[in-house]
């Protein structure tokens, strides 16, 4: 900022800290006070009062005026709020708790007071830091430090005093001699090889570790400790996906439904990259290029014309119009938010946000999405039932959604789908699922460093946080490694992004073109990922001392690794670095020369403060990394000694209470809690909402946005998520889980508008580990599924990623593994947005058009999750690839061609959920009678092999490849003969009614909608 | 002009709807108008566009009105003496009552130095942040000039499409006392509020948006700028066609002001240039 000079009288103040406190004004209320006080009765603690303040803390050279002006020109609004200098006591019989971040803990509240502070006084530096203050009336000292430890800090990030926090200086970290450390290997044994992998926390593997010895044997010297790191990080499973990369012998050895081609020889050919052998087992090369990308490339072989960059970049392209490009993305960010769940998602989502941006020659985010798997929030009592080391899945997911909605909402950019499963195995483990869609022109989609290129480093400072990030995603979590990686851990600053942003998009369309011949975020890996992937081909030096750091005291390979938020690094030809610079001053965008691209042997050379302190070939770094074979095994039951999912409930003798039960059930259960914290709107260009209908409660089943004003062209954005069908213990199979997460994801793009040859998709794996035979048989399997489902809906994967050691160990030894989770996100075009479809039901009369055909299987249902099944009925549904890409093209067209007035996937929950979520939406804000609807299943189509028919199974089996449409009587017999044409059965279940009750005589259903409103909005009502 | 700073984010839709309502519009960082206060000279009307400027640490929009305050108030208050008419939706609104310009002085002379803050924006009733769409009424007897294409436009618009999209965290309306209360009612100030059980953050007398004495500085925590198009309403999908005629309530209010600046009488800006 700009400085104004003050009175020259006030240069004589002594430095020191202020300390600041800021009140609420009695008159103006204090929510934040009264959430504590909620959340705080949830905990057990009944306190009679919660009064919140905030506290600031300036270290500066001020004059008592001037510390006067920044208390009211700046920290204190007149209206709402009283300040004063100092630190008050806590009130006579009130528990004092004060938050303060731990010593370099980000803290963007306390950067922007700084800089506005020193606007406001003109004094030339300041240090702030910022605080909570809680005061509790009528608790003990024991129940408030219950509060301060489970509700109100992370003992990662933050340290809790009980008394006004008051330093006479905030910390700052000091400069030290670095000598230059080499690290002994080419003498190691293989024990001692694994030793130093393990406690220098570099997590290679044997295997790994003696390539990197055989390389400093033939140089004929020890590594330094940065190349060390720089091998550890780039070789991560988190950078590298070595694992869906190997090489993979994979086996059947037990019974079930075999696959063709994996488990049998298929006739009408092999799938790529599979040999088989006489003992019937298959070698695998290269899994992810055989299964995943495979598919892709076969179909831009076979005629998918319309991508434009997959698996290569930061995130997939495809085109929109001639003009304009789509790239997307989806990241996990698993281990960071099982610690610390606000910073872990928040940074989640910027690290994809930056994916988005740093793709081709950057992209414009304009839409993000969440996807979390936690345990179920009832299952678990903290202090008995919750195992040590384990957030309770409440907090869990409260953290999680208030870190997705900070960051988000502070970039501007609408997050607009997601979804939240449930799963007591998630405890140790939950996941974090970020994704970002942008847009680009099309001439701009291609990005590579030239020779000579300065490496440009702009955004945030380098800190020690988020050290070993990449190492640390690639373990197993237990339970102390909330000690053990707290440095792991980051908060991001979502506003230094926001001006990153800015500044790279002027950057990007600079008249005479970009001012950059390529971008990369740091992510993972932070400046030795970032530098070492763009100098892949052609090699970097970088001088690592020029980094702005934040404060002093950190190494060079600390430097070098950091995974400091918000920094990209960027190629500049050395004649437009000008340009460049003063459009980063105009942003405030801090930006340093790193180094440059190119040397002539293709290597990495590294320096500080001119000395060199690591050389690595670009070779090694990238192509050094052993593929061993690894061993895969499908025994087609369940595994032993894993933890159970939870107990089942007895199945309630009353449909309608059944149907009660399931919507009421967190899995189905509205997440409007959720989606209402998150601006879906911002941009101005949402088109379908995430809640849709006349009271905006209703389901969407996919977003739509308007990436080009002006344009009727439009894009859906959607998820699939088929952990049940994957489920083993639930009679699943993690192939069928892979078909039925595609098949799920067209049908809710499908729903919205969209056009099927039109869809993109993207995996993201998050496995138990898969060291582990079985886990990587059920890995085969589902990429094996990819595979299949993209190539029969011509879908290609556009860009993807893995996260494969997802599993907690006890303290007692035992582990839980999560459920094989594969998560299928989609983007398909709509060819007029003004066609676009929603599921809220809208008028009375019409019918209820179920297309597809019910299979009478309860396997993997929600419905058998909670209460089991007995016989045929408890096998698992499996997708018709034929059948499912046949019904999703007849839909499309029906909606494209007007004939129906609502559309809806049956997926979780089956038809009667589907059914009354289509009322439930449609119900009106504040009136009780809506439209109901009268059921008649005496049409259902039904595959061959149904078993028979029952009630309660027609009425919550999950069949896949099924929809529910609302169709007018007009075009009833028009939208018929489109899906009778296309081949698709369909059948007339149900009727419209004015009733406000959802019946089925048939089957003695008679429910109130608003009943089963209620019991759908109130279990995520947090 | 509408003025951006870090953190600003809904920039670009306000630089569309001013467009679309018949006014050419340059986006302007405030760094470089505090450089320039000569430039706020040069433009007929000011948008405070929304976002989390500064992140919205210490309080939502505090940085940026005490920038304003400390830096630009002399040039804000030559353009009101203007007559220019202003508008701040959401962070826009919140800076423009830290700043002072909203409500403003009761008879509307604009002091020498800043006026005042007497009115804020909360956090909403329930601490946390509310994404939603509301109905909303438009005072018929305001002399606000962002709210008269509401107002004015024939046909009406019909119930259901009266609604605009919320998206805050600090949107409660707290005025600093009654007197201040008296002067926004007994002043036709109110320009807009929520209508009957939509109060969803808690805001004083369902207050949605107030402008000052002239009726050409408004602020409204809603977003205008986010229903340009039809397809931008919650339940478009429900909507009878009769009722999508024309253009929308959003862009109404931009060329309700636009049409004041003009001198003419509200009409609906031409739809070529809107798809939906």
């Amino acid at each position: 900022m700009a400085m104004t000079a003050e009175s020259a009288s006030v240069a004589t103040a002594a430095r020191k800290v202020h300390r600041i406190e800021v009140h609420p004004k009695a008159s103006a209320g204090d929510p934040r006070g009264e959430a504590v006080l909620r959340d705080a009765a949830a905990l057990g603690v009944k306190a009679r009062g919660v009064r919140s303040a905030r506290v600031y803390l300036i270290e500066a050279a001020l004059a008592p005026e001037q510390v006067e002006r920044v208390r009211a020109a700046l920290l204190t609004n007149p209206v709402l709020e009283e300040s004063a200098l100092g630190a008050a006591p806590a009130a006579e019989g009130a528990e004092l708790i004060e938050v303060h971040p731990l010593p370099g803990v980000m803290d963007p509240a306390a950067q922007t007071v700084r800089e506005a502070v020193m606007e406001l006084t003109g004094v030339a530096d300041a240090s702030v830091s910022t605080a909570e203050r809680y005061e509790l009336e009528g608790v003990t000292e024991a129940e408030a430090g219950l509060v301060a430890a489970r509700l109100l800090s992370n003992a990662v990030i933050q340290r809790v005093h009980r008394e006004p926090h008051w330093p006479g200086a905030l910390p700052r970290g000091s400069a030290q001699e670095q000598p230059i450390r080499r690290v002994p290997v080419t003498g190691l044994a293989d024990a001692d090889l694994e030793r130093l992998s393990r406690e220098a926390h570099l997590f290679l593997d044997l295997h790994e570790m003696q390539a990197v010895r055989a390389y400093y044997r033939e140089a004929g010297r020890e590594p330094t400790d940065i190349e060390l790191e720089t091998l550890a990080q780039t070789w991560s499973e988190h950078c590298v996906h070595k694992t869906l990369k190997s090489t993979v012998t994979y086996r059947r050895t037990g019974g079930g439904a075999a696959i063709p081609g994996l488990d049998a020889p298929d006739e009408r050919g092999a799938r790529p990259g599979h040999e088989f052998h006489a003992d019937g087992s298959v070698t695998i090369r290269n899994l992810l290029k055989s299964t995943v990308a495979a598919a892709t490339f076969e179909l831009i072989e076979d005629g998918v014309d319309w991508t434009l960059s997959v698996f290569k970049d930061n995130a997939g392209v495809i085109a929109f119009d001639d003009a304009t490009a789509v790239n997307i993305k989806v990241e996990t960010h698993n281990h960071p938010s099982a610690i610390e769940p606000y910073g872990g998602a928040a940074t989640g989502v910027g690290g994809c946000i930056r994916d988005v941006i740093g793709t081709g020659l950057g992209a414009k985010p304009i839409a993000n999405t969440d996807v979390f798997c936690v345990a179920h929030p009832d299952s678990f009592v903290e202090g008995e039932t919750l195992p040590p080391g384990c957030l309770h899945p409440r907090r869990t997911l409260t953290r999680v959604v208030a870190g997705v909605r900070d960051y988000g909402n502070r970039m501007g950019i609408p997050t607009v789908n997601g979804a939240v499963a449930f799963d007591d195995r998630f405890v140790g483990n939950p996941l974090v699922f970020c994704g970002c869609v942008g847009v680009m022109p099309r001439d701009k989609i291609r990005g590579a460093a030239r020779p000579g290129d300065l490496i440009v480093a702009l955004g945030g400072r380098t800190g020690r946080d988020g050290v070993h990030g990449a190492t640390f995603s690639s373990a197993e979590l237990t339970d102390t490694h909330a000690d053990e990686f707290a440095h792991a851990v980051q908060i991001g600053n979502a506003i230094e992004e926001k001006r990153l942003l800015d500044a790279i998009l002027r950057a990007r369309d600079a008249a005479g073109g970009p001012l950059y011949s390529a971008i990369t975020d740091c992510g993972a890996g932070g400046f030795s990922s970032a530098v070492g992937e763009m100098g892949e081909e052609i090699g970097a030096e970088v001088d690592l001392e020029r980094a702005p750091l934040k404060y002093d005291g950190l190494t060079y390979t600390e430097i070098w690794i950091s995974e400091a938020q918000e920094r990209m690094v960027l190629a500049v030809p050395e004649e437009r670095l000008k340009v460049l610079a003063r459009i980063c001053e105009e942003e405030r965008v801090e930006w340093c020369v790193l180094g440059r691209f190119g040397t002539e042997a293709k290597e990495l050379v590294l320096r500080y403060r001119g000395a060199e302190v690591g050389r690595l070939g670009m070779d090694f770094l990238h192509d050094g990394l052993p593929t061993p074979v690894r061993e895969a095994v499908w025994p087609g039951e369940r595994a032993a000694g894993t933890m159970p999912p939870r107990p089942r409930a007895m199945r309630p003798s009353a449909l309608k209470d059944a149907l009660t039960a399931l919507l009421a059930n967190p899995n189905i259960a509205s997440k409007r809690w959720i989606v209402r914290q998150y601006d879906h709107e911002v941009q101005g260009a949402t088109v379908i909402k995430p809640l849709v209908g006349a009271a905006g409660e209703g389901p969407g089943d996919a977003a739509v946005v308007s990436p080009v004003a002006g344009s009727p062209r439009a894009l859906a954005i959607g998820c699939g998520l088929a952990l049940g069908l994957g489920d083993d213990a639930q009679g699943g199979d993690p192939y069928q889980m892979a078909l039925a997460g595609v098949d799920e994801c067209v049908r809710n793009l499908v729903c919205v508008g969209a056009d099927p040859s039109r869809i993109a998709i993207l995996d993201n794996f998050c496995w138990p580990s898969c060291k582990k035979p079985r886990n990587l048989g059920a890995l085969v399997r589902a990429a094996a599924g990819c595979y299949d489902a993209a190539k029969a809906h011509r879908a290609p994967f556009v860009s993807g990623k893995d996260s494969l050691n997802n599993q907690f160990a006890l303290a007692d030894g035992r582990t839980i593994e999560i459920p094989y989770t594969l998560l299928i996100t989609g983007v398909g075009i709509v060819q007029d947005k003004r066609r676009c479809a929603t599921s809220d039901a809208k008028r009375a009369g019409s019918a209820l058009v179920m297309v597809g055909e019910t299979q009478g299987r309860l396997g993997g249902s929600q419905a058998f999750a909670m209460w089991g099944a007995e016989g045929e009925a408890a096998t698992a549904p499996s997708v018709d690839l034929r059948a499912g890409c046949a019904a999703a093209g007849a839909v499309a067209r029906v909606i494209r061609e007007g004939l129906v007035l609502a559309a809806h996937d049956c997926s979780d929950g089956g038809l009667l959920v589907a059914v009354a979520e289509m009322l439930i939406g449609a119900a009106p804000a504040g009136q009780k009678a809506g439209l109901g609807a009268e059921m008649d299943l005496s049409l259902l189509p039904r595959c061959v092999r149904c078993p028979g028919v029952d009630t309660f199974v027609d009425g919550f089996e999950e069949s896949p490849s099924r929809y529910v449409l609302e169709v007018g009587v007009e075009h009833l017999e028009a939208a018929q003969m489109v899906l009778a044409q296309a081949g698709v059965r369909s059948a007339v279940v149900g009727r419209l009614t004015d009733s406000g009750e959802l019946r089925w005589g048939a089957a003695g259903l008679a429910a109130k909608v608003e009943e089963l409103r209620a019991a759908w909005l109130g279990t995520l009502d947090w | 002009m509408v003025i951006r700073a870090a953190g600003t984010n809904c920039d670009a839709e306000m630089v569309r709807a001013f467009g679309l309502a018949g006014a050419a519009c340059d986006l302007v960082h405030l760094n470089r108008l505090i450089a320039e206060p000569g430039l706020l000279g040069q433009y007929a009307l000011i948008g405070f566009p929304g976002g989390f400027s500064y992140g919205d640490d210490i309080a939502s929009g505090r940085v940026f009105a005490t920038r304003l305050r400390e830096r630009l108030y002399p040039a804000l208050r030559a353009a009101a003496e203007r007559g220019v008419p202003m508008i701040g939706a959401c962070n826009g609104f919140q800076v423009l009552v830290q700043v002072g310009l909203l409500p403003g002085p009761a008879d509307g002379r604009w002091p020498e130095s800043p006026p005042e803050q007497t009115a804020a924006l909360a956090e909403n009733a329930g601490a946390r942040f509310i994404d939603r769409w509301l109905r909303v009424k438009a005072d018929g007897s305001s002399a606000c000039v962002w709210t008269r294409g509401l107002v004015e436009r024939e046909p009406p618009f019909a119930a259901d499409a009266m609604m605009l999209p919320i998206a805050h965290g600090e949107g409660r309306f707290v005025a600093d006392g009654e007197d201040t209360m008296r002067m926004l009612r007994e002043g036709g100030r109110i320009a807009l509020r929520y209508a009957e059980g939509e109060n969803v953050n808690g805001s004083a007398e369902r207050i949605a948006g107030i402008c000052d004495a002239s009726g050409l500085i408004f602020g409204l925590m809603p977003h205008p700028e986010r229903y340009l198009e039809w397809t931008n309403h919650p339940f478009w999908t429900r909507l009878p066609g009769e009722s999508m005629r024309g253009v929308t309530p959003g862009l109404a209010m931009f060329a309700g002001a636009v049409a004041h600046v003009k001198g003419e009488a509200y009409a609906d800006p031409p739809t070529a240039a809107i798809v939906g």
